[in-house]
This record gives structure tokens, C-alpha cells and sequence, in this order.
């Protein structure tokens, strides 16, 4: 669900088109934009607090054979939540799992991978290495 | 106290129109989009969603671009418009040792396990005006690469010190009762930590900033070393009811700083090191430092320290904190206040009456 929030609406358009036999679904709970508190802890590891909110995407949808799916995804974009939690279902069915992960989850991953390697080279070539200097009145 | 006033429809209609003709501008110069302003004016765009307390950037750029780029009506515009919005869930704390560093450096340490890496900063830049930003041209250079160790983590600084007793634990981190929370609770004092860095990452960075100035001046001395700053991008995880288990949602950009203070001990405490905790939105090294000074500040009485100082007093700091209350009082005086000031002005008029009364007979 993770690959599925951090995938690009164009993404998830493309591969929700490319499905050849498209499921029909219903809205268990039509995509609602709203707000989730990010909490973050004293000294990163110690007492709790309220950090400040960010919008969030919900929506979940069941398959007509079944499967109930849940999307949840940062910002307020209802199709990204819709087509998640589409794709959540989907991967509850055994038959359709390996297409969509080679479809859409690995490149996803992949793309996401890939941009944080580049990120992490350009941010290495800033690793720094300071040195202290001898004061003068050490040596007489 | 406030009269309220009607009428001046027309005037505030075309004094509203006036100001979208001029928020424009020369339409002969391309407008800005959200786009441009999240690209390049990010730093803004952080400030605008901590102190607004709403990590979203197209939300947070189109305020900027509504408030003409003035911050801190940007900041009330975004509180605004969050109060539209339902709580849908409160995420897990974010684990900012697991962060995708961009920067991380420490003014206590030279050699630190994973390196200290500077990343976008302004920092050891020569602050000369760089002309050439000024005519539109190429991209800049790229920036150069270095072989990057996925592997390599980066634990926290002040493990070090924590390993050998030599500064407090970082607080305790067990479950239980959820934080308090100053969007649904009002402040009520004494405010415990958890209120307090909810009050002060949501707090104005100006007033911060001068807070955190006055204790290193000597109004509140705690001796602060920067401990470690780590700024890049942690994943967002919720547990949603239906679910039961956790599920990520996405990744925001976050600054932390932890200042390391020195302190004497008490009849409450061994001497030892303390610490200070600073949390903020996007990249913003001076929020974060600001914070975390303002942060030990307040923890004076707690450590059994003298609290005398202006940072030392959590009324004063965590009630004038919030830039948008603080500019509705002030700006407020700018509404009529015809019958208000009526009052004073019959009130002024009969003391000096009495007054000239009294006087001819105290000259005498």
C-alpha cells in the first residue's frame, strides 16, 4: 500500500488502462480528502507530540467478485485514492497479483529507488570532513 | 470594548477587486503558478505549512500566491482552510533515525558513524547577491555525485553521550494516552513537553528565533552545542480502524534539531548534559534550532533550574507563540472603534475639565 501511495497518478491511469478485462466495483466509501495529525517524538525517540497535520486521501472500493480494497494516499488527489484502493483489491486475488506487481509495483518501485540513489549521490559529494586546527599557543 | 460597525459594502467589494488587480500585477508579466512557487520558493512553501500546521504544498503555494507573499497572512490562510477538513487519523510517531538523509551534521562530533553530509544549505555561502540569478538563463551545473553506501546508517549523534550515562535519556517513550492536542484542547498551563513542542513547532520562527537569541545572550544561559541536525524525508504511517495494522501513506520532508546543553545539576539531577528538541516541516535548520533552544528553555523548572528569564516563562512564550492570533489582536485596533474611543475621548474630556478646575488653586 506504501508503492501504491507513493505512485504517480499517471502511473496508476496507465496501468488501471492497460488492464485488459477491467473489474466492475463499488464505492464502499466514496474518496474523502482530509486531515491526519503527524505526531513526532522528543529527541526522536522519547515523549510524543503533535507535529502539525498534512491532507490525506481515502477511499475503499469492492470488486464485484468480492475483494474489498482501501487507499490511502498523502494530498488530497480522490482519484489517486480511488485507483489505490483499486489496485488494493486487486492484489487480493491470487490470479492478478503477479501482473500488477510487474506492471505497476515494480516499476514503482523501481522509479522510487532510483531517484533516491541519485538523491543520496549528489548529497555524498557534500559529505564533509572538518578538521581542527593546532592553536598557536599549544606549540611554544 | 468592541462596537460593531455595518455598512461600507461597496467600498470593501471594490477594495477586494483593487486587491486582486494588484496582487496580479503587470499582466503584461507572466503570473506565477503553484508550480513555480513549490519549486522555487520551497522554503517558503515550509514555513508556510509548519506554522500553518498543514504539510501540503500545493496548499501552502497557493496561499503564498493569494497572500501576495506575505507569510504570515499565508500561514492564517492555510489554518483557515484546515478547519474545513476532518481529522481522518493520527499517524505513529515519525522514526527520524530512519530518515533519507539530505543533510545531517553535528557541532559536537568531527567522525560520526554514517558522516556528516551538508547538503542544499546556505550554510559557508559568501551571501553576495549572485547577479546572474537575475537574467533568465541556463540551468546551473550539475550537481557532482559521490558513490553513495546505501548501506551505511546514520544513528543519532547523541547516542554517543547517551551510551555513556553522560546525558539525560531522551524521554520516555511509552504508549498509552494519546498527546495532548492544541487544535482540539485549549492551552492550560502547567503544559506538559508534549503541549509545549506542539505549541512551539507551530510557533512564529521570528519569535523563536529572538527567544532562542535572548538565552544564548545570557536572559536564560543553557550553553548549547548543535548536537545533530538531520534534515530529508521520513514515510508517514497510519493505522487505520479497518485495517488494524499500519500502512504508509506517503513521505514529508522534515528538519531535526537536537541541541545538546550543558547543565550543572541540581538537588533533582547529576550533572550531565540535557537536551533541547526542535521538529519542523521541510528545510528549515533555523526553526529547528530556535525551537529546540526555546524547548530547553522551558524546561527550567523541571531540571531545578532558576526560571527567571523571558524564554523561561511558558505563559509568556507559549501564549504569544502563534503568529496568527498574535496578528488578529494587533490588527483588530484597525477596525473602527468609533463608540469605543467616544468613550475615552468624553472620559478625557472631563478629567481635564476637573483638572482645570483644580489647578488655579495648586498654583496658588
Amino acid at each position: 500500500m506504501g508503492l501504491l501511495a507513493r505512485a504517480r497518478l499517471p502511473e496508476l491511469e496507465e496501468a488501471w488502462a492497460a488492464l485488459d478485462d477491467a473489474p466492475a466495483f463499488e464505492a464502499l466509501r466514496r474518496p474523502e480528502t482530509g486531515l491526519v495529525m503527524v505526531r513526532g517524538r522528543a529527541g526522536g525517540s522519547g515523549t510524543a507530540f503533535n507535529l502539525g497535520e498534512m491532507t490525506m486521501t481515502r477511499a475503499s472500493v469492492r470488486l464485484a467478485d468480492g475483494p474489498v480494497g482501501h487507499g490511502y494516499v498523502a494530498g488530497r488527489d480522490v482519484r489517486h485514492a480511488e485507483l489505490a484502493a483499486l489496485f488494493d483489491a486487486l492484489m487480493q486475488l491470487p490470479a492478478r497479483r503477479g501482473a500488477i506487481d510487474a506492471a505497476l509495483l515494480r516499476p514503482v518501485s523501481r522509479r522510487i529507488e532510483n531517484a533516491r540513489r541519485r538523491a543520496r549521490a549528489k548529497t555524498m559529494a557534500t559529505a564533509v570532513d572538518f578538521f581542527t586546527l593546532v592553536r598557536g599557543e599549544d606549540e611554544a | 470594548m468592541y462596537v460593531a460597525v455595518k455598512g461600507g459594502e461597496k467600498a470593501i467589494s471594490a477594495a477586494h477587486c483593487l486587491l486582486a488587480e494588484t496582487r496580479r500585477g503587470d499582466v503584461a508579466v507572466p503570473e506565477l503558478t503553484l508550480e513555480q512557487i513549490g519549486q522555487q520558493m520551497a522554503l517558503a512553501v515550509d514555513r508556510v505549512m509548519t506554522e500553518g500546521s498543514v504539510y501540503d504544498r500545493d496548499l501552502a503555494a497557493l496561499a503564498i500566491k493569494q497572500a501576495r507573499g506575505d507569510l504570515v497572512e499565508a500561514i492564517f490562510l492555510l489554518r483557515a482552510y484546515r478547519t474545513t477538513l476532518p481529522r481522518l487519523a493520527a499517524s505513529m510517531p515519525i522514526d527520524t533515525a530512519a530518515m533519507d538523509v539530505r543533510r545531517r551534521i553535528s557541532a559536537t562530533y568531527k567522525d560520526l558513524p554514517g558522516g556528516q553530509v551538508l547538503g542544499p544549505t546556505f550554510d559557508y555561502t559568501h551571501r553576495l547577491l549572485d547577479f546572474a540569478l537575475a537574467a533568465e538563463g541556463a540551468p546551473p551545473a550539475k550537481a557532482p555525485t559521490a558513490p553513495a553506501d546505501n548501506t551505511s546508517a546514520m544513528p543519532r549523534a547523541l547516542d554517543i553521550l547517551d551510551r555513556e550515562g553522560l546525558i539525560e535519556p531522551p524521554g520516555e517513550s511509552k504508549g498509552g494516552a494519546a498527546p495532548g492536542d492544541l487544535t482540539r484542547e485549549p492551552l492550560a498551563f502547567p503544559a506538559d513537553r508534549a503541549v509545549r513542542l506542539q505549541n512551539l513547532a507551530r510557533g512564529d520562527e521570528g519569535f523563536l528565533l529572538a527567544l532562542g537569541y535572548s538565552t544564548q545572550r545570557g536572559y536564560g544561559n543553557t550553553h548549547p552545542f548543535a548536537g545533530e541536525i538531520r534534515m530529508g524525508e521520513v514515510a508517514v504511517e497510519i493505522v487505520p480502524e479497518e485495517l488494524g495494522f499500519a500502512v504508509e501513506i506517503g513521505d514529508i520532508t522534515v528538519t531535526e534539531c537536537e541541541m545538546v546543553n550543558q547543565f550543572l545539576g541540581s538537588e533533582r539531577a547529576p550533572p550531565r548534559f540535557t537536551r533541547g528538541y526542535g521538529l519542523a516541516f521541510g528545510e528549515q535548520d533555523r526553526k529547528a534550532m530556535a525551537m529546540s533552544l526555546v524547548d530547553r528553555a522551558l524546561r527550567a523548572a523541571e531540571l531545578g533550574e532558576d526560571a527567571d528569564t523571558p524564554a523561561h516563562d511558558a505563559e509568556f512564550v507559549l501564549y504569544h507563540s502563534d503568529n496568527v492570533e498574535a496578528q488578529g489582536f494587533v490588527q483588530h485596533l484597525k477596525l473602527p472603534h468609533y463608540v469605543d474611543f467616544q468613550s475615552e475621548l468624553e472620559l478625557i474630556r472631563r478629567l481635564r475639565k476637573t483638572y482645570a478646575a483644580d489647578a488655579p488653586a495648586a498654583a496658588e
